[in-house]
């Protein structure tokens, strides 16, 4: 592109002419040259500042105040922690953490065991010659273990409603590890010697490309008990008044499905051309000694293509985290707020014009994903790489 | 010998592969029954649709034209705007972030950056302090920022020399790709915001800038790897015949890394062709894009138009299930150089 600038004396007549303006143009030349460095890396940079970390610190100031809207301009008003204050404590409470109940049996059993496992950890990493800064980073993992614990124990297993939080972790942990599972159950299926595998890869490979608007609607169809596909098993079942749309759990189950629909092509694709990359000797060597198919598969496939596997897993939780369209599709978010995400959460508080409530949402999301992304990439992509 | 004992090494038993079969056909009706019922759907009358299921055409049901007649002709206006719409900003903002990304990419894969750690404090603090005065106090922002600015060079030049970190080129590669942790809702405010106050809502450009932003962090992440894996001899050689780097990129580099070009191209502007959220935030009328128009389809009074919604996520997905069925070995390669060194 800068070359391009310098125009091409055509002609002894139009030489004398250009030459003062081709001189420019080199000089333009050498100066592009001598700051190539820089204008090579500064559009990314300059594209991030303005539209990514500027709305960052905006949105931040926005979580911090009480915005109101007044004839096309805006009025801005310090409320300090109030907005974070009204989901952790006040009356968005139930919105955000659940109705908390009185300890169940099993809630106590469970937050119990939660405080344990934290302990043994804790235990087990101090065991192991801990470093400053280690303890430090690790204090926001059990931190939010036990707070999702005990939040768990408290709520869904007391038998009383959970809010956005433990939804959002629900699509994502539970999601994300139905996922793992089949997709890289595919891949290990479809890396083995079979015909027609280029059919198979391309089939599994489609649902990724679909809109989730497009994947959202189409369940919704396939989900109808009364005029959907599957609507004379479901009455033959006797189900056919069943609507998965006002039960909690099935509404959650049902976009947790048509989330893997779409996801599980993802994990699929990365792990087959994981296990294509495995050489062959060592596992037909094994074979050859009498190893069944699974001890080859846990002693030297999986080893290998373990660091690629949490790769995936690591972009696979990060997009989880934003999960919005299909529970805004297929159910609005209920029955009531059970299949609402964070990120639906803090859509519906823009949509009735509550920036301030909207933003501290998001940034609690925030807070939520990168500690557990962090975590999970030091705690277990970094250590595989390592060993 | 079993059913379950291979016949030779490096082969499966008749029962294995059996099994093999069985779960990957299943898989695939999984697959492929959705897709195969938003289709028919688009081709049903509504009493198809109302009146309980059918299953196979012309034989369960007579196929009818009815919803594709409404989307292609009675709704064209709308219809056609939405598509070119969705058309211009995929291509527009997937050329943006991949030009912008990949040279960005390239430089951090070649050059060595050492930014003073005492200018980003500076930086950050003067932008947090402009935030705060025009939000919270209602400072005029042109004034807050002539005050920043100064600020800025006085900082620079007065810390400059008591913090001596620096940063290096893993911290600014981590700081790009790490945006891609931000789920759109934690920005998607402050930038309506900002496109409102400059009067650039429901434009392209607001949509096409937005877009390419949020796909950023993955055009550095593959490209970066994919430059980092190609030998460095040929463009040192490009410098001592005396080309630019412009030269060396356009001429050397770019034309090596074509499949990861290619990966990341396609997998960016599928990205961006499926958008839901931004777009919703960032578009009303003039460009509004077509899973905007797929949402619409349930706002009447008559609930939602299950054929011609089918018919328009039919439209929607033909161009990109083309694509990934033409160019997937492609996608899966390039974006395996980045996943494989993590």
């Amino acid at each position: 592109m800068a070359a391009d600038l310098s125009p091409s004396p055509t002609g002894a007549a139009q030489a004398s002419a250009s030459l003062p303006a081709r001189s420019r143009g080199e000089r333009l030349n050498e100066w592009l040259d001598r700051n190539a460095r820089h204008i090579f890396l500064w559009p990314a940079v300059v594209l991030i500042l303005v539209f990514s970390i500027f709305p960052l610190v905006a949105s931040l100031v926005i979580a911090f105040s009480r915005i109101r809207l007044s004839g096309g301009g805006f009025q801005v008003r310090f409320v300090g922690w109030r907005n974070f204050d009204k989901q952790l404590f006040g009356s968005e409470q139930f919105h955000f953490l659940g109705t908390f109940g009185p300890l169940s049996l099993m809630g106590w059993v469970f937050g119990l065991a939660v405080t344990a496992g934290v302990i043994w950890w804790i235990a087990a990493y101090l065991r192991a010659g801990p470093t400053f800064i280690g303890t430090l980073g690790r204090l926001f993992p059990w931190g939010l273990v036990l707070g999702l614990g005990w939040l768990l124990s408290y709520t869904a297993l007391s038998g009383r409603p959970f809010g956005t939080l433990l939804t959002t972790y629900f699509y994502v942990l539970v999601g994300c590890a139905i996922q793992f599972v089949i997709g890289m159950g595919l891949a290990y299926l479809c890396s083995r010697a079979i015909r027609g595998r280029n059919f198979f890869r391309v089939l599994f490979f489609l649902p990724l490309m679909i809109t989730p608007i497009g994947i959202g609607y189409t369940f919704r169809m396939l989900a109808d008990t009364s005029k959907g596909p599957f609507s004379p098993l479901w009455q033959a079942a006797g189900l056919g008044d069943f609507s998965w749309a006002t039960d909690p759990w099935a509404a959650r189950m049902f976009i947790i499905i048509a989330d893997s629909w779409q996801w599980i092509p993802f994990v699929f694709i990365m792990l087959l051309a994981a296990f294509e990359n495995v050489p062959r000797d060592y596992s037909e060597a094994a074979s050859m000694d009498g190893a069944s198919e699974w001890q080859i598969f846990r002693e030297i496939t999986w080893p290998q293509i373990m660091p690629v596997a949490a790769t995936v897993m690591l972009i696979r939780v990060i997009e989880a985290f934003k999960i919005v369209d299909l529970p805004n599709i297929m159910t609005s978010g209920g029955p009531g707020i059970a299949t609402e995400s964070m990120s639906l959460h803090a859509l519906f508080a823009w949509r009735s014009l509550d920036l301030g409530q909207s933003s501290a949402v998001a940034y609690l999301l925030l807070f939520v994903t990168v500690v557990t992304c962090v975590s999970f990439f030091n705690l277990v992509v970094l250590r595989r790489v390592r060993s | 010998m079993s059913l379950f004992t291979p016949r030779r090494v490096g082969h499966m038993s008749p029962g294995g592969s059996a099994i093999t079969y069985l779960l990957l056909i299943v898989w695939a009706a999984f697959v492929i029954f959705p897709i195969y019922w938003l289709v028919i759907t688009s081709f049903k009358s509504v009493n198809d649709v109302n009146s309980g299921p059918v299953f196979l055409p012309f034989i369960d049901f007579q196929p009818s034209l009815h919803a594709w007649r409404d989307l292609l002709i009675e709704d064209w206006a709308d219809t056609s705007r939405s598509y070119i719409n969705s058309i211009i900003i995929a291509l527009a903002s997937t050329a943006l972030s991949v030009l912008i990304g990949s040279m960005a990419a390239y430089a951090l894969a070649r050059v060595t950056y050492a930014p003073r750690l005492s200018t980003v404090l500076a930086f950050v603090l003067c932008m947090a302090a402009v935030l705060v005065a025009t939000m919270a106090y209602g400072v005029d922002w042109r004034l807050a920022g002539a005050v920043a600015v100064a600020l800025f060079v006085l900082m620079v030049r007065g810390l400059g020399n008591r913090i001596a970190g620096r940063l290096g080129n893993g911290d600014i590669l981590f700081w790009m790709i790490s945006q891609r942790i931000l789920a759109p809702v934690v920005v998607v405010v402050p930038i309506y915001m900002m496109f409102q106050s400059v009067g650039l809502l429901d434009t392209h450009i607001a949509i096409i800038l937005t877009y390419a932003v949020i796909n950023l962090p993955i055009v550095v992440w593959l490209m970066y790897d994919f430059f980092a894996s190609i030998p460095r001899d040929l463009e040192e050689s490009a410098q001592l015949d005396g080309a630019t780097m412009f030269t060396v990129f356009r001429e050397v580099v770019l034309p090596l890394s074509k499949p990861g070009l290619a990966a990341t191209t396609l997998l960016v502007m599928i990205l961006a062709w499926n958008e839901y959220l931004l777009a919703l935030f960032l578009s009303t009328a003039d460009a509004q894009t077509m899973p905007i128009l797929v949402a619409a389809m349930n706002a009447g009074e008559r609930g939602i138009l299950w054929w011609t919604m089918s018919a328009v996520i039919v439209v929607m997905i033909l161009p990109v299930l083309a694509l990934a069925v033409v160019l997937q070995r492609f996608i899966s390669k390039g974006i395996l150089v980045g996943a494989v060194k993590g």
